[in-house]
């Protein structure tokens, strides 16, 4: 129990923290001139700590800072995708950065410290923990949402984000302070003991508010169309990745380790989450001309069949979940830096309109954004459909079958509008010219499709493996 | 009188209403919106204290130092954020934030 065993034991978040607090240092003290270096190690430690959350995964349940943190095989397989897809979101974003002028050696930083606040709040074992943590992942989502300073779409986008984040944390403190106070423990080990009282129900109900906010689940999604339509690209490939992984996950994982004593009461609620979520989601982006809002939309729809798996409890649906999730951020890392190599003059552009004919202008990038559709839709044989059968399957056997069929109306649904987003990029022509993209773009777009199908189709089962051993911890 | 914890509790359930609500009813200023904010984390901090010396347990108190400074982080970002706005669109009334539409 001394501090070289704690740091070992929470290694990748530790490492993140020396490693961007020396690099703010680097920053400050060289200033601009670093901006590829601080880019560089930024991406380094994000991938060095996917590493060690790797290796954390393999070693089960570890402790640290008297059980403040833990480190279980269910976090370990998150953290290794909120890390890896964060790396990669900054590695693909160079080339737009640069276009839009915004590329500043503080935008590695803000997104380390945003992927060490999520991996903050999926280790925690206390909600002291858990809050620091959603705050750690927010205050910089904030400040990259506003990120274009120069460009009132961006600054509206940063400053809605703000005040409804800041809204959702106060709830969801408020909801920790009640559950402290009626426990007697912010621990998540005490608060599994404890009995229902009046004063748990609310701070439950709190705290689910708070996580469904930062998960961006309906009722809570009205920031997501808005923030995704005025942030930056770069910035959106990231909001959409790494910290939705991270927010579905800790949302799990309280719901499962800390209220799981209580899963007849909080399951309806999760359930009734998840309907909504898929069906404004699906019916929500119909309408959309902005790329954008349309994902923004799809993303809502697809937390809600993330947390069909919640609602099925822990027994059946958490390997779901991480299933879903993992195949799911995938396919919309590709969307997304497809999204990002169209430009022209160097503005980013963001109606479908502008996708017209991208199968004669960039074939790669149309092909793959084709497939990568087809995965998010979950159209067989691509690895979406695995992810969205296994979590149907849970629903189905935790007896939710109306949520279920929920979940397969709005799928037919969601069909309207990726199709329509197939149809502008392979049949319609081409009005306009686009720059040329960047070739680590391209390569991104290419390497999520293929990784959505075939790799993770035939490989699917080595996956539903790694997800089932992962929540028997 | 004896306060007890249900008047702490009450008190910070008050100001967490009052909170809330300055977020939804203003339609002025985003500054009020700021204040609301802090009014809400300062009323966790009442029920985290008042928790902590009733229970006997001090890791409410260290909590409540926690969300001070998370306040004081939140309440920089928020100015920060403030500020960029004002520039770019010369207003900061709650009516004028549409530019996106949802």
């Amino acid at each position: 129990m001394n501090l070289i065993t704690d740091l070992q034991n929470s290694a990748p978040e530790a490492a993140l923290a020396i490693i961007g607090l020396a690099a703010v240092l680097i920053g400050a003290i060289v200033g601009e001139g670093s901006r590829l270096l601080i880019r560089t190690i930024a991406v380094a430690a994000l991938a060095g700590a996917a590493v060690l959350a790797a290796q954390q995964y393999g070693s089960g349940r570890l402790e640290a800072f008297g059980a403040l943190y833990v480190a279980t095989p269910f976090v370990a397989f998150a953290k290794i995708g909120l890390y890896a897809l964060a790396a990669i979101s900054l590695l693909v974003s160079g080339k737009s950065l640069k276009e839009a002028a915004v590329d500043r050696y503080e935008y590695p930083l803000l997104i380390l410290f945003a992927a060490l606040g999520g991996g903050v709040m999926l280790s925690a074992n206390s909600l002291m923990t858990l809050y620091l943590g959603v705050e750690t992942l927010s205050l910089p989502s904030y400040v990259l949402a506003a990120f274009r300073r120069d460009h009132v779409r961006s600054a509206e986008a940063g400053l809605k984000y703000f005040v409804l984040g800041a809204l959702a944390s106060g709830l969801l403190l408020y909801g920790c302070s009640l559950v402290y106070g009626f426990t007697g423990s912010a621990s998540y080990d005490v608060i599994a003991e404890a009995d229902l009282s009046i004063g748990l129900t609310f701070g439950m109900v709190l705290i689910i508010i708070g996580l469904a906010f930062k998960a961006s689940a309906a009722p809570l999604h009205v920031w997501t169309p808005d923030v995704y339509a005025g942030a930056p690209t770069p910035v959106v490939t990231f909001f959409a990745t790494a910290p939705k992984l991270a927010a579905v996950a800790v949302f799990a994982n309280v719901m499962f380790s800390a209220f799981n004593g209580h899963e007849t009461d909080w399951s309806p609620i999760i359930a009734i989450i998840a309907a909504l979520s898929m069906i404004i989601g699906s019916l929500g982006a119909l309408t959309q001309s902005s790329l954008k809002r349309l994902l923004a939309y799809s993303s809502i729809a697809n937390v809600g069949f993330a947390l069909i798996g919640l609602a099925a409890g822990v027994e059946v649906g958490a390997s779901a979940i991480l299933v879903y999730m993992a195949i799911y951020v995938v396919g919309t890392l590709g969307l997304f830096v497809g999204l990002l190599t169209i430009r022209k003059d160097g503005e980013p552009l963001d109606t479908i309109d502008d996708l017209n004919g991208l199968a004669k202008a960039k074939p790669l990038v149309a092909f793959g954004m084709t497939v990568l559709i087809f995965s998010v839709a979950g159209i067989p044989p691509a690895a979406g459909f695995w992810g969205k059968l296994a979590v149907f399957q849970a629903g189905l056997e935790a007896d939710l079958l109306w949520l279920v069929l929920v979940g397969v109306v709005a799928s037919v649904i969601s069909l309207g509008y990726y199709l329509r987003v197939v149809w502008a990029m392979m049949v319609k022509p081409s009005d306009s010219t686009l720059d040329r993209s960047d070739w680590v773009e391209v390569a991104a777009v290419v390497g999520a499709s293929v990784a959505v199908f075939p790799v993770l189709t035939i490989t699917i089962q080595s996956l539903l493996d790694a997800a089932a051993s992962a929540t028997l911890g | 009188m004896e306060l007890t914890l249900n008047h702490y509790v009450g008190l910070s359930a008050l100001l967490f209403t009052i909170g809330v609500f300055g977020i939804f009813v203003n339609r002025k200023n985003v500054i009020v919106i700021l204040m609301a904010i802090e009014l809400i984390l300062l009323s966790v901090n009442i029920n985290l204290v008042a928790f902590s010396v009733f229970n006997g347990d001090i890791a409410g108190q260290i909590f409540a130092m926690f969300v001070l400074t998370v306040a004081a982080a939140e309440a920089a970002v928020g100015l920060a954020i403030l500020v960029v706005y004002f520039r770019t669109r010369g207003a900061i009334a709650v009516e004028d934030v549409n530019v996106l539409r949802g």
